[in-house]
């Protein structure tokens, strides 16, 4: 079959409990720009028990249409059910490209599929483009740790397929005015196709996270001035997904936990992210962060030392930066 | 019980740098690791060695000096090591590996295939799963406990918000994530063995059935367009400003590396 | 000639530092400040086969050779000289003298449990009044019936009160001199044998160091180990080999004190640039290194020739002298590249200087060295 025949833009919508994850309209929104400047179809493909009701909030998110195949045995996910269902639909329909969120559910359900439909996968994808000359998908991804990106493009097969993580595209307003269209097919599944026997489901909040595993850390130094100014770095924290840690001083001085010091004496972290708030750098400290990705230090004095292992310096105070930094952040959120 | 676990060598990519003038990967000197999610894979195997009796053999496909990695498996207490490396392999993306390392599996006895979930120099968790495709297995990924019930396995299979407990019958594959244990060190005994007792397979091309067609760069679906480094990190800069501005210049320096 | 490691020892050496870097070296501040021994690191160096390196398998051991044992204590002694040294006076101190004098009977019931690191091992020679004069003993055994009776005091004794099982130096005949000296195997739990006082002390402040007290101690005829009379043989034979032990972990100690002081160097900044860019800093380090690598040399060398049944006793005596000496110059070069931060506790290099001064004592001192040494030479 020629590699033409394959159109649309596809996204699977993965649901738990018949809600919809964000990263799935995240990728709606990247799918709309890659269906507009392809000239085709969006496609959202959603499997479940009984989730056809949700289906239009995918048509909100720019979807044009929604596949939705409904069976009790794909009330919860199992590898070959949703394996067995994808696979069918690909090869009825023929997308050219299909998207997944790079979850504990998509790193599972895509390599089996790109696997038994004989195609190419690529996984985190960061961005996603279109060549122009060839309309080819250009996936671009982290690889080593972090330390290359490498642009993967899968010329020959088809569907181009690729998972993408959460928080890395951007979903579109919600528009109740869109319009498309529900196709709904059926599963064809039989119980001889469960070969995994789900004994319980257990739903867990996160444990305390360490600070070596965080990927955005906002620090605090004895230029804080008051153990009450950390509650101003948690929310900081807060908004950026991360930890706050501290250095050694604030760790004796008791404004903050010994399993949160950052240094010689305490751990040694390499967060994306390191915001350094009054804190002088002193060696010790400097050791145990200066592999951070991304440094941002804010301090008063401008011959503090922790300026020279920094990426971005301010020499200001951190009462006042950090607010301002927060309401910026909150601003960007609702512009989106 | 035959078990295989499927390792990869890697660079340890804690160690690696980037030159901070010409932003590329320094590679020297960075030393080479089995991958850890597989090193608990291999933990859980010889655990179940311990507990019931079990043939450990440890699989890879690399170039020759993944040997070390098969002689340090060799050496924490596997039974048998299998080193596929063959020009023909090399260039392989996830599925050409996999299609690749099945076609190895097949001429094993096997009940149960461990590999890790994903591996941190290409972090794709794509291979276990594809191996398992290929052989028409049953498979259940992010594993983080393990317990045999007769021929049957109870896993706990992780998830972002929770985790299913599950029940598969073997033969199936299951990968493993590094938070199931913590894998034992090498003994000194162990490493003696490995390498005056035991010995590594080397399988080429000529000693598995499979379609050239499936193998190395040419079967493999996806290429590398380009790669590249993030740049080289740029000399800090000191800003004497407001607060507000402050603030505006840290959320574009988040904008543009990704964080926001 | 050869100077690569073999693939075996390149392999050793990477388990040897993931163990020390996860096991030993977050430890290694605690065990100083607490002068506490560590028991469940010794757990754990049993498990992996490090409490019987250089004893062939036959006898519970892992049959490496002593290149394989010398830098096993060179890399824990790298961040913790206390868990070297109970290593190294267990192995080469106790382990050792067994299989090289011992019976098959004293080989099946000590050796085996001592290599598998199910017994811990000590050696007990020195004396209030015999020190460098090995020879002035004055702990007693007596003969009697099927029993040696032991009588006397032994002082400084690594691993006491920990051990199982200790190789004990005493006279059998006081009239013969250094020729009515017997060595013997006493368990622990033995009857009259009691552990004294233990030692506050500058540095390896985790391991034990104690008194030994023999009160009419009771203990088979069957635990006398090689041919009575012999014993001060055995003893300077077994400390010969146990000099390769310490020269290890002086070695260790001088390679953990420089790769702290490299790491440091490279971030600590005065005058505006790293003290790495200053010339005085560069020198320093330079000299470190090279008389490490030389103590390498000579460590290996006369680990290599123990191994090789080739004439290893100046080889030891030279590499210790060397190794020691030069982890005391190492580690107080390290503190003063450190400054004012090198002599707190807050940084090892502080530790591993007060750890290295032992190495210069014990198992005869630097001067006891050159008088081996000498002896080779003018013999």
């Amino acid at each position: 079959m020629a590699i033409s025949e394959y159109k649309g833009v596809w996204v699977f919508a993965e649901q738990r409990g018949g809600e919809i994850l964000n990263v799935s309209l995240e990728l709606l929104g990247k799918g709309r720009e890659l269906a507009d400047s392809l000239g085709t179809k969006l496609t959202a493909v959603l499997l479940g028990d009984q989730v056809k009701d949700i289906a239009s909030e995918l048509i909100h998110y720019g979807a044009d249409e929604v596949i939705v195949v409904e069976d009790k045995l794909l009330k919860v996910y199992m590898t070959e059910t949703y394996t067995k269902v994808m696979t069918k639909v690909i090869n009825e329909r023929k997308p050219d490209i299909i998207l997944m969120g790079a979850t504990a559910i998509g790193r599972d359900l895509a390599p089996r599929v790109s696997a038994r439909i004989h195609t190419g996968l690529t996984a985190d994808c960061t961005s996603l483009e279109i060549e122009e000359d060839t309309k080819n998908l250009l996936m671009t991804r982290p690889a080593f740790g972090g330390n290359i990106m490498a642009t993967i493009i899968c010329p020959d097969h088809k569907p181009q397929m690729s998972t993408v993580r959460p928080g890395v595209m951007v979903k579109m307003e919600r528009d109740e005015c869109r319009s498309g269209e529900i196709i709904e097919l059926s599963s064809e599944l039989t119980e001889k196709d469960v070969n995994v026997e789900i004994i319980e489901i257990v739903k867990e909040e996160k444990a305390k996270m360490k600070i070596e595993e965080a990927e955005v850390l906002v620090s605090g130094g004895r230029g804080l001035g008051k153990k009450e100014n950390f509650a101003t770095l948690e929310l900081l924290a807060k908004e950026l997904g991360g930890l706050v840690s501290g250095s050694r001083a604030v760790v004796d001085a008791g404004w903050i936990d010994r399993d949160y010091q950052v240094g010689q004496t305490g751990k040694t972290v390499r967060p994306n992210l390191y915001i350094a708030c009054g804190i002088s750098g002193a060696i010790q400290h400097v050791t145990g962060m200066e592999d951070s990705d991304l440094i941002i230090a804010i301090n008063k004095n401008s011959t503090a030392p922790i300026f020279e292992v920094a990426d971005v310096g301010i020499v200001g105070d951190v009462e006042k930066v950090i607010p301002a930094v927060i309401e910026e952040l909150k601003a960007l959120k609702e512009a989106k | 019980m035959n078990i295989i676990v499927c390792i990869k060598q890697v660079p340890d990519t804690t160690e690696v740098r980037l030159d901070p003038v010409t932003g590329t990967l320094i590679r020297d000197g960075v030393p080479s690791i089995i991958n850890p999610d597989d090193k608990s894979g291999l933990e859980a195997a010889l655990k179940l060695k311990e507990e019931m009796g079990a043939k450990v053999t440890v699989l890879t496909m690399g170039p020759p000096q993944a040997e070390v990695a098969l002689r340090e498996a060799l050496a924490m207490g596997a039974d048998r090591g299998i080193l596929l490396t063959d020009r023909a392999f090399a260039g392989a993306d996830t599925w050409a590996t996999s299609c690749t390392l099945a076609a190895a599996i097949r001429k094993i006895d096997y009940d149960l295939i461990i590999a890790g979930r994903q591996a941190i120099d290409g972090d794709t968790a794509q291979v276990g799963p594809q191996i398992a495709e290929h052989l028409g297995l049953p498979q259940v990924s992010y594993v983080e406990d393990l317990k045999t019930e007769g021929d049957k396995l109870i896993l706990k299979r992780m998830f972002e918000d929770g985790y299913h407990l599950v029940r598969v019958n073997t033969p199936c594959l299951i990968t493993t994530l590094k938070e199931m244990n913590e894998p034992r060190y090498m003994s000194v005994m162990g490493i003696l063995d490995a390498y005056r007792e035991k010995e590594v397979e080397v399988w080429g091309l000529k000693d598995i059935e499979i379609d050239s067609g499936n193998l190395g760069l040419q079967g493999s679906p996806t290429k590398v367009k380009k790669s590249f480094t993030k740049g080289a990190k740029t000399a800090g800069k000191l800003y004497e400003v407001d607060s507000k501005e402050a603030a505006k210049i840290i959320v574009e320096k988040l904008k543009e590396k990704y964080i926001i | 000639m050869n100077f690569n490691l073999s693939k075996e020892h390149v392999m050793l050496q990477k388990m040897y530092r993931e163990f020390t870097e996860k096991e030993v070296k977050p430890y290694a501040e605690e065990v100083d400040e607490r002068e506490e021994f560590p028991v469940e690191t010794v757990k754990k160096l049993s498990r992996y086969g490090f409490m019987g390196i250089p004893i062939p398998k036959e006898y519970g051991g892992a049959g490496g050779d002593n290149i394989a044992y010398a830098m096993a204590v060179e890399e824990l002694s790298k961040a913790c000289a206390t868990t070297g040294v109970i290593v190294s006076a267990h192995t080469s101190l106790c382990a050792v003298p067994i299989l090289e004098f011992g019976t098959e009977e004293q080989k099946q019931k000590y050796l085996v449990p001592l290599a598998k690191g199910e017994k811990l091992g000590a050696f007990g020679l020195t004396e209030p009044n015999a020190g460098t004069d090995a020879s002035a003993q004055q702990t007693t055994a007596i003969l009697d019936g099927d029993n040696y009776i032991l009588n006397g005091t032994k002082i400084f004794i690594t691993n006491a009160g920990y051990a199982d099982i200790y190789i004990i130096m005493a006279m059998t005949d006081k009239s013969q001199g250094t020729r009515g000296i017997s060595a013997f195997i006493v368990e622990a739990e033995t009857e009259g044998f009691t552990v004294g006082k233990k030692e506050a002390k500058l540095g390896i402040k985790g391991s034990a160091t104690c008194e030994l007290i023999f009160e009419n101690c009771r203990i088979p005829k069957a635990n006398l180990l090689g041919k009575v009379g012999k014993g001060f043989g055995i003893a300077m034979k077994t400390l010969d080999g146990g000099r390769i032990g310490i020269a290890a972990q002086a070695l260790g100690i001088a390679q953990g004190a420089l790769d702290e002081t490299i790491g440091y160097v490279r971030e600590r900044r005065q005058f505006g640039k790293p003290l790495s860019y200053f010339q005085n800093t560069q020198f320093q380090l330079a000299d470190m290194h090279t008389k490490i690598e030389a103590s390498r040399m000579l460590v290996y060398k006369a680990a290599f020739n123990k191994s090789n049944n080739m004439p290893y006793s100046m080889e030891a005596a030279m590499a210790k002298l060397y190794a020691a000496e030069t982890a005391m110059e190492v580690t107080t070069k390290a503190v003063q590249l450190h400054g004012g931060y090198g002599y707190t506790r807050e940084y090892p290099v502080e530790r591993m200087m007060r750890d290295a001064k032992i190495t210069e004592i014990y198992e005869g001192t630097s001067e006891v060295q050159k008088m081996v040494i000498s002896a080779h030479l003018l013999k």
